[in-house]
Formats: structure tokens, C-alpha cells, sequence
């Protein structure tokens, strides 16, 4: 699936519900079933800065793919369920499609207001990692 | 002299804020700690300074500065007569508590701090009451001790007594933690620190708020401030100085007010306090602060004191009927402000959840990363109260820890 098919299963998905609390309880369950990331994974050099919790954000290339694999992790698990849903419309696919990807999403879901630099859960640090990780592997792979 | 619980509804419909619905709940605001909402009597008092008393203090022939003069100055003796300070010339206006403590820091310090002196501070401290001092100690050479708390985040003082020395210039203390809610001894402490000839400033960020100041009884040598945390506006804040060592401190900032008389060969400095007030001080705050303390004092701080203790008191015992639920600071003395973290739910998890739910409180490190460090966590989430809060919120507040536990679980 492309990327914007992603974001609009994620929107589909989100759609159910009216309540802020109630979005919040799925972030919370995606949050609590993203994969964990190995040890050696949770390092400083994959901590991304600016957020209240940490956050970790590792990015490799699948090489019988060339697509950009994303792992993460955060100690907020709300965080994490952020994360989570980056990781399901950002990860495997080609690079340049990451770099150059339009999160609507994130709007659409309702979570614009973490957009905004000032608040402090590192959404928009971690979606600018993850593009620079696309614009970096696409220019390795030329 | 008001009593509270009584009346609490006529004091809620005095601050227009409360009214707010946030996600569709009402607002329970419970970040008093990082600042009070203000009453109708702070707002419009504002307002009418603009729209009425609007013209620049001090010099002014004119009728409207005349005006905003004597209301300035009338501040400055309503804030004098709130500290029970002996003269008007202690008082100092400054943007804030913070920028207090760097004015004692910088003039304090290039008068009496040089290489190998050493200045006294607590673990427990806010960081604006740490790194001012950092920055003297750096410029001039000088060293900065610490003083400890137990687990239950009360100062030790046997330490403080042996760190006292010959070196020691000043010791700089908060009143009460913001962080713990600890309600430090502090007359005890002056007591103590004067015994060893060393002044003592006080930090009164959360302690102004709750409680009846008396400088004179306290004998502290420095008290700040700010007036945004006692129901008055942002932006303007206090420092109370013995005219003892503000008479000898030079001036921290340069400007107008704070001359007597300027040439390029030599310039001379205004009295007391002026010479402190570099600059149009902010004359619509300063009388803003005092229509809030006005506010406080016609309900009475010892009314306010004995209504958010049992407030305190309550919240405390619902609260730890919460599975799981750990409290940072259990001094036999608090005030106001309790700092918890709720099984491993990370605190920006709750106080994400707890917002949707119109549950304002702060989560994070609170300006003390010694303090979470001494606990070896990264971060709390931190209920304060005020004197418009009531038990009704703090079931509210419990009610929704307990909805988001159950998310988690």
C-alpha cells in the first residue's frame, strides 16, 4: 500500500471516535503493541530531542527492498502510540516517498494541536527524523 | 475576614477563568504552582489603568503621571505592609521572583563574593534559585555547597550548620518547595545562618501565596516573589532587601530612574529603591499586584492558610487510596502542592489524559532536576492548589487518575 492509502486507513480507523479520551485509549493500545526495540537499539544516538519522555527512532534500509524500515520506542506510552501509527504509514516504503510524503493524517485524526513546536511530546521531531532518514537513504541510494 | 468553604462559590465567580469549559468538561485547575488564575478585581484593575491612569511615573508635571505615581508608590506601601517590611525602601519591584534572585546574585555578589568565598544553596531549590548563584560562583571564582534532603524531602540542617563557615557569603533557601511541598523552617534556618554572620535570601515563589509573610519576624535578609503566583498579573514580582545591604549593593541595571544625576564623567545613583528600578517599571502591575493582595487580605492568608491545608490534607488521603500511587514529599510541614506518579504510568501519559478530561496540572521535572534526580526519576506530575479549589475537584481529579489507570491496565 502507498503511503496516503496508510493514512487513510488510519483516518478510517480513527474515525470511530468523537471523544478525545476515547482516541486517546487507542493511542494507548497502539502504543502498548508496537514491537519492542532491541537494547543496543536504545541508544543516545537514536534519541530524538525535544520531548518530554524520550524517545528512541532507529531506521535501517531492507536490502532486498531498498524500502526504509522504522523501529521505535518511548517511556510515554501515548507517545508511543504516535509513534506507532508514524511507523505504520512512514515504514517500508522507498525512501523518497518518505522524504517526500504529506502526513494529512495527523490533521484529519485530530492531532494537529501536536503539531505545533511548543508542545512537548516531539511529534513534529519525530516526523522530521523520519523524513530526514528518507532524504538521507534516498540520496545514498543515487 | 472571609471564610472560605462558606463562600467558595462567590470567591469561584471572582475569577472569570473557571467558567471554562475544556473538551467539553469543566475546568479543574490544578497548576497553582506555576500560576493562580486572577479575579475580576486583578483584570479590571488592569484595565482601568489603561484606560485611565495611563502616563509615566515619577517627574511627571502632569496630572495623569501624578496620578500613576502615587498609585505606584501606593503599591509599593501595600506590598511593604504585606511583608511587614519596616519601610517602602526595602521593596523592590522587579519583573519576578527570578529576576530578584539575579539582582541579589549580580549586586549582591560584586560587592561581597570573591575567589574561593562559597555560597549555600539546597538540593531542593527551583532552578532559578540555583543558577544565578552558579553564574556568581563562576565570575567570581566562588563556590557553590548544597544541603541536602531526606527521602521525606525535609532539609538537612545539621549539614547546613556544618557547611557554614568562614567562606560562606550567603545562603539562598527556598520557603517552600515547589516541587515537594515542603515547608522549610526557614526562621530556624536565618537563625542559624545569622549566628554564623551570614545573610540569608528566601525564595517565597509558593510560599507568598499561602501563607502570612513577616520579614521582620523572619529577620530575612532578602524575600522575592512574584506577583503572577498570588493572583496578581504576569511580569511584575518583588524583592524585599534589609536597607542595610541594598544601600551597599551597587545598582544592577543602568538607566533612567535609577540616577540621581548623569554627565560622561561621572554619574550618581538614585536612593533607595530606585536605585534598583532601572527603566519605566511596570506601573499598570505593580498596582494590579496590589489589588491582589488587597483580594487576599480581605479573605484573610490565615482563612487561606487553614482552608488549603485541609484541602491538602484531603487530597493526600484520597489520593493514596490509589493503587499504585507514590508521593514525592511527606515533610510533616507542606504546603499546597503535591508531586505523585501513579504505577509505571509515565506522568506525560497521565497529565495527557487527565487534560482531556479538563484536568489542568503540570507533568515534567518542574524546574528541579536535583530533585528528581535525588528520587531517581525523570519526572512527576504535580497537583497545586489554590484558594478557589475544592474538594469536589480533587474527587474529580482522583476519579480520572483512577479512568486512566484503567486504560493502562
Amino acid at each position: 500500500m502507498t503511503v496516503n492509502e496508510l493514512q487513510d486507513q488510519v483516518i478510517e480507523d480513527f474515525s470511530a471516535f468523537d471523544e478525545w479520551f476515547d482516541k486517546y485509549a487507542m493511542l494507548i493500545e497502539l502504543g502498548n503493541s508496537l514491537p519492542e526495540i532491541q537494547e543496543s537499539q536504545r541508544v543516545e544516538q537514536n534519541l530524538i530531542q525535544g520531548c518530554q519522555s524520550r524517545v528512541w527512532l532507529d531506521a535501517h534500509i531492507d536490502e532486498a527492498t531498498g524500502h526504509v524500515i522504522f523501529e521505535g520506542d518511548s517511556d510515554a506510552v501515548i507517545v508511543k502510540g504516535i509513534l506507532s501509527l508514524l511507523i505504520r504509514v512512514l515504514s517500508d516504503h522507498a525512501p523518497i516517498e518518505i522524504a517526500q510524503s504529506d502526513l494529512y493524517f495527523i490533521e484529519r485524526i485530530g492531532l494537529k494541536e501536536h503539531l505545533s513546536p511548543t508542545r512537548s511530546n516531539g511529534l513534529l521531531a519525530m516526523v522530521k527524523q523520519m523524513k530526514l532518514y528518507g532524504l538521507i537513504f534516498s540520496k545514498r541510494a543515487q | 475576614m472571609t471564610d472560605i468553604q462558606a463562600n467558595i462559590d462567590s470567591i469561584r465567580q471572582d475569577f472569570p477563568i473557571l467558567e471554562t469549559q475544556v473538551y467539553k468538561h469543566p475546568l479543574v485547575y490544578l497548576d497553582n504552582a506555576a500560576t493562580t488564575q486572577k479575579p475580576r478585581q486583578v483584570i479590571e484593575k488592569i484595565e482601568e489603568g489603561y484606560r485611565r491612569q495611563n502616563a509615566n511615573v515619577h517627574r511627571g508635571v502632569h496630572f495623569l503621571s501624578q496620578m500613576a505615581t502615587e498609585a505606584h508608590e501606593d503599591a509599593r506601601r501595600c506590598v511593604a505592609s504585606f511583608l511587614n517590611s519596616s519601610s517602602e525602601r526595602e521593596i523592590i519591584f522587579t519583573r519576578g521572583t527570578t529576576e530578584s534572585i539575579n539582582l541579589v546574585a549580580f549586586s549582591f555578589g560584586e560587592k561581597f563574593v570573591s575567589e574561593g568565598d562559597e555560597i549555600i544553596v539546597t538540593e531542593m531549590e527551583h532552578h532559578s534559585n540555583i543558577v544565578p548563584w552558579q553564574m556568581l560562583c563562576q565570575r567570581k571564582g566562588a563556590v557553590l555547597k548544597v544541603v541536602p534532603f531526606n527521602d521525606r524531602g525535609e532539609l538537612d540542617l545539621q549539614v547546613l550548620s556544618s557547611l557554614l563557615g568562614q567562606r560562606t557569603r550567603l545562603v539562598a533557601v527556598a520557603h517552600v518547595s515547589n516541587t515537594l511541598g515542603t515547608v522549610n523552617p526557614v526562621a530556624e534556618i536565618i537563625r542559624t545562618c545569622h549566628e554564623a554572620g551570614v545573610p540569608v535570601l528566601v525564595d517565597g515563589a509558593q510560599s507568598v501565596p499561602h501563607q502570612t509573610i513577616d520579614v521582620q519576624v523572619l529577620d530575612a535578609d532578602f524575600y522575592v516573589f512574584s506577583g503572577h503566583k498570588v493572583y496578581g498579573p504576569t511580569g511584575i514580582g518583588v524583592l524585599y532587601g534589609k536597607e542595610k545591604w541594598l544601600e551597599q549593593m551597587p545598582p544592577y541595571q543602568g538607566g533612567g530612574e535609577m540616577i540621581a544625576t548623569v554627565s560622561f564623567e561621572k554619574t550618581t545613583y538614585n536612593e533607595l529603591p530606585y536605585k534598583f528600578e532601572a527603566g519605566t517599571p511596570d506601573f499598570i502591575g505593580s498596582t494590579a499586584l496590589a489589588e491582589a493582595i488587597r483580594y487576599v487580605q480581605r479573605i484573610g492568608m490565615d482563612n487561606i492558610r487553614r482552608y488549603e491545608s485541609d484541602l491538602l490534607q484531603y487530597a493526600t488521603r484520597q489520593l493514596m487510596q490509589i493503587d499504585g500511587m507514590r508521593i514525592f514529599g511527606q515533610a510533616g510541614n507542606k504546603e499546597s502542592v503535591i508531586s505523585m506518579q501513579v504505577g509505571k504510568i509515565h506522568p506525560y501519559d497521565m497529565g495527557t489524559l487527565l487534560d482531556k478530561l479538563g484536568i489542568a496540572l503540570r507533568t515534567g521535572h518542574h524546574c528541579a532536576e536535583p530533585v528528581m534526580r535525588h528520587f531517581g526519576i525523570e519526572s512527576t506530575l504535580r497537583a497545586s492548589f489554590a484558594l478557589y479549589n475544592t474538594k469536589a475537584e480533587v474527587d474529580y481529579l482522583v476519579e480520572g487518575i483512577r479512568k486512566v489507570r484503567n486504560l493502562f491496565e
